[in-house]
């Protein structure tokens, strides 16, 4: 059972940060042995990683944010698996930001996002378990005077074969803390792995059965307010003037406050009466310059940006522009993605708690240290005078990687200092607020040779960069490397799969005011769509099978996941009657993934009957959450092709619910098949990367079905009927 | 004021008769598992029982739901022990997020009331409760588990 987050919380940072900064502190103390770092209760820390009770419960840190996709218990496997320790006897506790900080960084990077948990931190979280399982069980050899190598260690108890004895890893665990940290490390075989590896269950699972489950929108506090808020709708635009006077008398009002330079919010004793007055409040909102954009305006802008001569290269080699002018065929498309909402079912929010010496921050966050650096930013302390208490999550698909909201609640606690106050956005705020997935816009032509060879593809981009929005500094001389997820020519990130003799894929970078941000899959969802379907494009103009088109030209690992799901779904097989099949692969998030999708159209009515995917992500540490995973991508991508679309108008977005943002729900998810083939060798991400396959895969079937190529997303503003 | 029964307990809520049911219970009452997700009705995080029948509680307001029995995530296990819904869906490993899924096991528990062995379609009319982790497939699964035990 995982701890759950609260008040509680901060007697664990003192205990910890009281103790000193890190296992090294211990080697200067003049006298009395290296000192012990402990956890709240008192229990000593064998390793960052590692804390042992008395009676044998085994705390794993997991420092990157559990927002469903079950890394928690993933990250726990692996440090289980080489701590030797009894699974169930493992619980797990989130370190906070501020802890991590005054420790050097002994957790690594907190943030959570682009399917890296896993991936980028497996091999210093099982280091950190193996070093606890070499400390304990040297302990052990310690107190019975014989060698460590003598010792083995299993399910939480060390043997000593030869003399007959056994003692637990609680028994040993003070004589452990003691001991210096091994250097030398051997981490195990993935082959000989019995926890890692394993469809073994989450383990955050009960307290979400009965409603005990603590989300930040449920964190209460002593003496704790709450706040509604409203920003700018046009973004960009700024806060000019609210009547206070007009809602100071409504029920529960405490105060009326500026937030920021764009926001107003009003701090009430319940959210409800907090959220009423700011309905209630007269507010002006300066003009903008972006008061007149709309959708039209920004496609416009993107439209210019697929003929412009200045653009970024991100994968060339040979001539293409060459090859597609000696080409026997030419074949030319224009595809273009939407803005789309994430939509998490628990909307932005966070508590803060801000007196002249102290901020702490309590919230849902896939970025613990950018929001300890929003915090301090906002309260104007020092870090070392900030925290940030990571909540569990209600969702976070890239949006909570942002702090914008708690830089919000920093500044409301701020004006109403030692008062906890906890903001909440409705949904109407949350949609109308998001950091959006990006729009793009692509052009594709593709050259045939004589015998319907594919001998030269450029594929010009049009739309807007995250990186620029978000980490301007990660560009590279202006070019945004993201843009061409997928589509790279080499690397372990995400490679594109064709060798194709000729090719150009390049990025005219046009970026709207609406503000951008990591959407799960990020722009792989649509490079996938742009190329995938292109590729049907092409084979269906060289009158070839799309399976047999792709396969000439892809590269080993991802042509295996391909033609793994074109064999489970029966490709080249008749399938239903009235039932066509399409398919898509990509790589992405260090993953090889595809799917083949089984549609129906009847009078224009889609269903989506039946998804086969297939995932290489290397090593598999859980198969029954990468199951998981990849329905959930599923939903994810689907209700993305189905409905997504926010449509800007005046500046600003217009969709503010599920009434008009829609999502998949039950009636239209279709059943999914999950092919795990690990090949070994490379870590790869499951959160994300079948997402990028579920629209092209279903949009290369509604091809077959019907004739109709749709190159517009989302499939809401088609007409099916056939052609 | 108003006078509400939640989970066989009696609550006197100071709030105006107007406030969502969702709020009372949330903020007045002090049971958090019935979530906010959208406010109108439309994503089902804040089902609840009202006499038995699954209902959106954030589209509710306190003045009419007085006098009724109201049941939420933290009351459908009975006597310590949980409901099969929630046996099932821990048998299942179904939560993601898990945000979405007290309101999702209300409204399966009050579908598999009305309806003991529900078919695929039973179940695609009745649950319409919006999950972004995407959960369905293990919530069919789940259902069809507890129909078939």
């Amino acid at each position: 059972m995982n701890s759950v987050p609260n008040i509680n919380r901060r007697s664990f940072v003192i205990g910890t940060v009281a103790a000193g900064g890190g296992l090294a502190l211990g080697l200067d103390l003049p006298f009395g042995g290296p000192q012990v770092i402990r956890a709240a209760d008192g229990s000593p820390e064998i390793t960052a990683w590692v804390v042992i009770r008395p009676d044998d419960t085994v705390v794993i840190r997991v420092a990157r944010s559990e927002m469903g996709q079950g890394t928690l218990t993933g990250l726990a496997q692996l440090v289980a698996e080489e701590l030797e320790c009894d699974w169930s006897k493992v619980t797990t506790e989130f370190p906070t930001p501020g802890q991590n900080t005054a420790r050097k960084r002994v957790w690594g990077d907190f943030s959570t996002g682009g399917s890296r948990g896993i991936r980028e931190s497996n091999e210093y979280v099982r280091k950190g378990g193996a070093a606890a399982r070499m400390m304990l069980v040297q302990a052990a050899a310690n107190e019975w005077k014989v060698p460590a190598a003598e010792c083995t260690a299993a399910n939480s108890v060390i043997t000593h074969k030869a003399s007959g004895r056994s003692t637990t890893f609680g028994k040993v665990a003070e004589a452990a803390a003691k001991i210096d940290p091994p250097t030398d490390i051997k981490l195990k075989d993935p082959k000989d792995w019995t926890i890692a590896g394993k469809p073994l269950k989450r383990l955050d699972t009960a307290d979400k059965l009965t409603g005990k489950m603590t989300y930040g929108i449920d964190l209460k506090l002593p003496g704790m307010l709450n706040a509604a808020i409203k920003a700018a709708p046009v973004f960009g635009a700024k806060l000019k003037s609210y009547e206070e006077a007009k809602v100071t008398g409504m029920p529960g009002v405490k105060k009326v406050v500026r937030v920021g330079d764009n926001a107003v919010a009003v701090v009430a004793d319940t959210w409800w009466h907090a959220k009423t007055a700011l309905e209630a409040l007269p507010i002006e909102w300066e003009s903008s310059e972006n008061d007149k954009v709309s959708s039209e305006t920004i496609a416009e802008v993107l439209k210019a940006g697929l003929d412009a001569e200045q653009a970024f290269v991100g994968n060339q080699g040979g001539d293409a522009k060459a090859a597609i002018a000696g080409a026997t065929k030419k074949v030319e498309a224009i595809y273009s993605y939407p803005y789309q909402h994430h939509a998490t079912m628990e909307p932005m929010n966070a508590t803060a708690l801000y007196t002249a010496d102290k901020c702490e921050v309590w919230c849902p966050t896939q970025n613990g240290e950018a929001a300890l650096a929003v915090a301090a930013e906002a309260s104007g302390l020092p870090v070392a005078k900030c925290d940030v208490y990571k909540m569990f999550l209600g969702g976070g698909f890239g949006r909570r990687g942002r702090s914008d909201y708690v830089a919000q609640a920093v500044l409301i606690a701020k004006q109403m200092p030692g008062t906890p106050v906890k903001l909440i956005w409705s949904r109407e705020e949350d949609m109308t607020h998001g950091t959006y997935h990006p729009v793009t816009q692509c052009k594709l032509t593709g050259a045939l040779d004589a015998d319907n060879n594919l001998t030269g593809l450029h594929m010009r981009i049009s739309g807007q960069s995250i990186l620029s929005s978000v980490f301007p500094a990660r560009l590279e001389q202006g070019k945004d490397p993201a843009t061409f997820q997928g589509l790279n020519a080499g690397g372990a990130e995400g490679q594109l799969g064709y060798t194709i003799p000729n090719l150009l894929i390049d990025h005219a970078m046009r970026n709207p005011h609406v503000p951008p941000g990591f959407w799960r899959g990020v722009n792989n969802n649509q490079n996938a769509i742009y190329l995938e379907c292109f590729m049907d494009e092409l084979a269906h103009a060289a009158g070839q099978d799309p399976l047999e088109f792709r396969r000439k030209i892809l590269k080993p690992k991802h042509r295996a996941v391909l033609e793994a799901v074109a064999e489970k779904a029966g490709w080249g097989k008749p399938a239903p009657q009235g039932v066509f099949r399409g398919l898509a692969q990509q790589m992405g998030y260090g993953s090889y993934v595809a799917a083949c999708a089984e549609v129906s159209v009847d009078k224009g009515k889609l269903k989506i009957h039946r998804i086969v995917a297939a995932t290489d992500s290397g090593h598999v540490v859980n198969p029954a959450q990468i199951e998981r995973q990849v329905c959930g991508s599923f939903v994810f991508g689907l209700g993305a092709a189905l409905y997504g679309e926010c449509t800007v108008k005046d500046g600003r977005v217009v969709e503010e619910n599920f009434d008009s943002y829609n999502v998949l729900r039950m009636d239209e998810m279709p059943k999914v098949e999950v092919i795990v083939m690990p090949s070994g060798g490379f870590w790869g991400g499951v959160g994300e990367p079948t997402i990028f396959v579920a629209a092209p895969a279903v949009l290369n079937a509604i091809f077959a079905a019907t004739g109709k190529r749709i190159r517009t997303l989302p499939l809401k503003n088609h007409d099916l009927k056939a052609a | 004021m108003a006078r509400l029964t939640i989970n066989g307990q009696t609550h006197n809520v100071d709030v105006e008769p107007d406030t969502p049911l969702l709020w009372a219970i949330r903020e007045n009452v002090g049971l958090t598992g019935t979530k906010f997700g959208c406010g109108i009705a439309q994503c089902g995080a804040c089902t609840v029982h009202i006499d038995g029948v699954a209902t959106r509680s954030c589209s509710v307001p306190v003045s009419a739901a007085e006098g009724k029995q109201i049941v939420t995530i933290e009351g459908l296990a009975q006597n310590g022990a949980l409901h099969p819904v929630q046996k099932a869906w821990l048998e299942g490993d179904v939560p993601q997020c898990g945000y979405c899924q007290s309101g999702m096991m209300m409204a399966v528990a009050a579908l598999l009331k009305e309806t003991p062995k529900p078919t695929d379609a039973d179940i695609d009319k009745a649950i319409s409760n919006i999950c972004r982790c995407g959960t369905y497939q293990q919530v069919r699964t789940a259902i069809h588990a507890i129909a078939n035990a």
